[in-house]
């Protein structure tokens, strides 16, 4: 006799399953009957252990129907302001600013769905990636052309407003020689919203990049994230990463090191305020010789927070002196705060350097008496420790204006969450 | 200045006693130095001034200006005056030096309800206070005390002292770890702030420092307890009999 439980749905689940039958793509009907029978992801799948979807995720509420009029969050103006970059805005779906044909020359971009790409980096149970591929609606294509050094930073600003969820996939493109600033916001009302956004970045032959993720997402709304990228050869990218808001975020961040000589150097800070789910996952792929990568996360957890961190690095076998350095530190600020890492090395070739630390400490009290001693408040004198710990991760970037304008976020939110 | 009546301490949460009745007055004005051989107290005694909550006041009094400090918190303290020169003082990375001063200065000074300091204001009196100390500004753009020779941390304390112009202030085996140049130089920091207003407590090991710091007073502390008090020559004369004959009269 053939027992088969079948599998009860959770409210988010069905919300999701209905969304996905109106789709008449075949990468809907692909998901759909993938959760129909797996559901979402639990802990019992390696990928998802520390942040169980199915348990987490409680709602997965309707796309928008029509054009929402944009919201301009602090964050986001105070980085324009900043940064003197070109925005390309999105409220909820809706391309809402930004003339393409006003871009700085050297960039062709269109924005609209345009083809569904598989995902051109292999993920372990991509959740993100299939729901994003069956729902996404809108999205920038963006070439810069070989050769082409801009200067000007690009915004990809994202705001979500109205118990909506935008699914989003954004294409870039570096050609041979050239670079960019990318930077991806994410700001969102404080009604429980629903944000998957998937960026797909190719870097051709000694392209340059800065690719920017940074959210202040409102207290109730869930972010799935995801950044792939293929690394040409000696081309050389780094990513930032700020995430300082949300109830439930997970950011994956996958790499492809496709080229010799190529250099990665991630470096990221979480804030995760009370009531906040932060994961942060990446893998680094290392499938040639001779390329770099230095990983750096710092995290902030007051009381309830909790935050995740999975740092994969693969070499393969022919990856010969590969050099990947990983590092999590994160600061406990309560007893009552939560944070899992994980970093992870799987190597397969015999010549390389690899090395991963993760620590976890709360604030020295001698550090604090010593302040105190000089006079300052207590209150502020764990502030300057906290601010301490995670400023020195943008300090001393080659755009110090970037630097500033993350700091700046951080010091908004500390000064609201300290 | 300062009162310290029949002051107990012990080791918070722990039923270790460190100091076990100490008395000691010091007038506006007057420096007076601590010595003792090791685990008598000192530190204790430095750390329990400051406010350092790993101590526990079992008994006793401190009174500042007439005032009890005990329930003041190491800020409130500072900002009505109290200082501690550390023996080691702290490295802590990522907080530039220059941020931590002025940090350090305004928030006194909002605490007394004063105005705070321009940044104009703030500078040039880094500048020509650093100058006295010979020490060097670009020394004070790095994180505070990291990375700092042994003499550069204790400049800095000086450096502090002087700027943050506390009316009591406590110094912790300054003189350890200072070459003799260092020595001069702390020692003539910490004269150029010997006034009528303001009274020190230099605790120290060696008679050394009190060659170049002339104390008003000497006093020996020896578990937990003040068991001499006299005139600078004291001080000489435990240089040359060391602490063994007191401790065997006060036996």
């Amino acid at each position: 006799m053939n027992i088969q439980t079948k599998l009860t749905h959770t409210s988010a689940e069905e919300a999701l399953l209905l969304a996905l039958s109106v789709s008449e793509r075949a990468e809907a009907t692909k998901a759909l009957s993938f959760i129909e029978e797996k559901g979402l992801p639990t802990r019992r799948v390696e990928a998802w252990h520390y942040t169980d979807l199915r348990s987490l995720l409680r709602h997965f509420p309707k796309a928008p129907k029509a054009i929402d009029s944009e919201f301009a969050a602090e964050g986001l103006v105070e980085m324009e302001d900043l940064l003197e970059g070109f925005t390309i805005g999105f409220s909820n779906t809706s391309h809402v600013r930004g003339f393409l044909n006003k871009l700085p020359d050297g960039i062709a971009a269109t924005v609209g769905d345009g083809p569904i790409l598989p995902n051109p980096v292999n993920v372990n149970h991509d959740v993100i990636g299939m729901i994003n591929s069956a729902l996404c609606e809108q999205g920038v294509i963006l070439t810069v052309e070989k050769g082409r050094k801009i200067e000007t930073p690009v915004i990809l600003a994202h705001t979500c407003s109205g118990e909506t969820s935008s699914v989003i996939r954004h294409r870039v493109i570096v050609e041979e020689g050239a670079s960019i600033t990318l930077i991806e916001q994410h700001h969102s009302s404080t009604i429980a919203n629903h944000q998957n956004v998937v960026t797909n970045l190719r870097l051709d032959k000694g392209a340059k990049v800065v690719m920017c993720i940074a959210q202040e997402l409102g207290e109730e709304t869930t972010r799935l994230g995801q950044l792939n990228v293929v690394l040409g050869e000696d081309a050389e990218l780094t990513i930032l990463v700020l995430n300082a808001g949300g109830k439930l975020v997970r950011q994956e961040i996958h790499v492809d090191v496709k080229g010799e000589n190529s250099k990665i150097d991630i470096r990221g800070v979480n804030l995760i305020g009370n009531g906040s789910h932060v994961d942060v996952t990446t893998t680094l792929l290392h499938n040639v010789p001779n390329t770099t990568a230095v990983e750096l996360f710092r995290n902030v957890v007051p009381a309830g927070g909790k935050g995740v961190f999975q740092g994969q690095i693969r070499v393969a076998q022919a990856a010969q002196k590969t050099d990947a350095q990983m590092a999590c530190n994160t600061l406990l600020l309560s007893d009552e705060s939560d944070f899992s890492a994980k970093p992870e090395l799987e190597i397969f070739a015999d010549d390389v350097i690899c090395a991963h630390g993760a620590t976890v400490t709360d604030i020295d009290d001698n550090h604090l008496f010593y302040l105190r001693a000089r006079g300052i408040s207590e209150r502020e004198a764990r502030s300057l420790l906290v601010k301490a710990f995670v400023e020195e991760v943008f300090e001393d970037l080659d755009n110090e204006q970037l630097g500033e304008a993350l700091n700046s976020r951080i010091e908004n939110w500390l000064d609201l969450n300290g | 200045m300062i009162e310290i009546k029949n002051l107990h301490v012990k080791i918070a949460d722990t039923d270790t006693m460190i100091l076990n009745g100490v008395n000691l007055t010091i007038k506006d004005g007057e420096v007076a130095a601590i010595m003792g051989p090791n685990g008598s107290g000192k530190s204790t005694l430095s750390y329990v001034l400051a406010g350092k909550d790993d101590y526990e006041v079992t008994e006793g009094d401190i009174l500042f200006n007439g005032e009890s400090i005990l329930e003041m918190s190491p800020d409130e303290r500072a900002a009505k005056g109290v200082f501690l020169a550390f023996q080691y003082p702290l490295e802590i990375p990522g907080v530039p030096t220059m941020n931590f001063l002025k940090a350090a200065m305004n928030s006194q000074r909002k605490a007394r309800g004063e105005a705070e300091m321009t940044t104009p204001e703030f500078i040039k009196a880094v500048k020509s206070e650093a100058a006295k100390l010979g020490i060097d500004m670009t020394m004070l753009k790095r994180a505070l005390n990291v990375g700092f020779s042994g003499g550069e941390k204790k400049r800095a304390e000086i450096l502090q002292m002087a700027l943050l112009a506390p009316k009591f202030c406590v110094m912790d085996e300054t003189d350890s770890g200072l070459d003799i140049d260092a020595l001069k130089v702390v020692s003539e920091g910490v004269n150029a702030l010997r006034s009528p207003e303001r009274s020190f407590l230099v605790i120290t090991h060696y008679q050394r420092l009190l060659d170049h710091i002339v104390p008003d007073s000497v006093h020996v502390l020896y578990k937990g307890r003040i068991i001499k008090s006299g005139d600078k020559e004291l001080a000489l004369e435990l240089e040359e009999n060391g602490y063994a004959d007191i401790i065997g009269e006060a036996a």
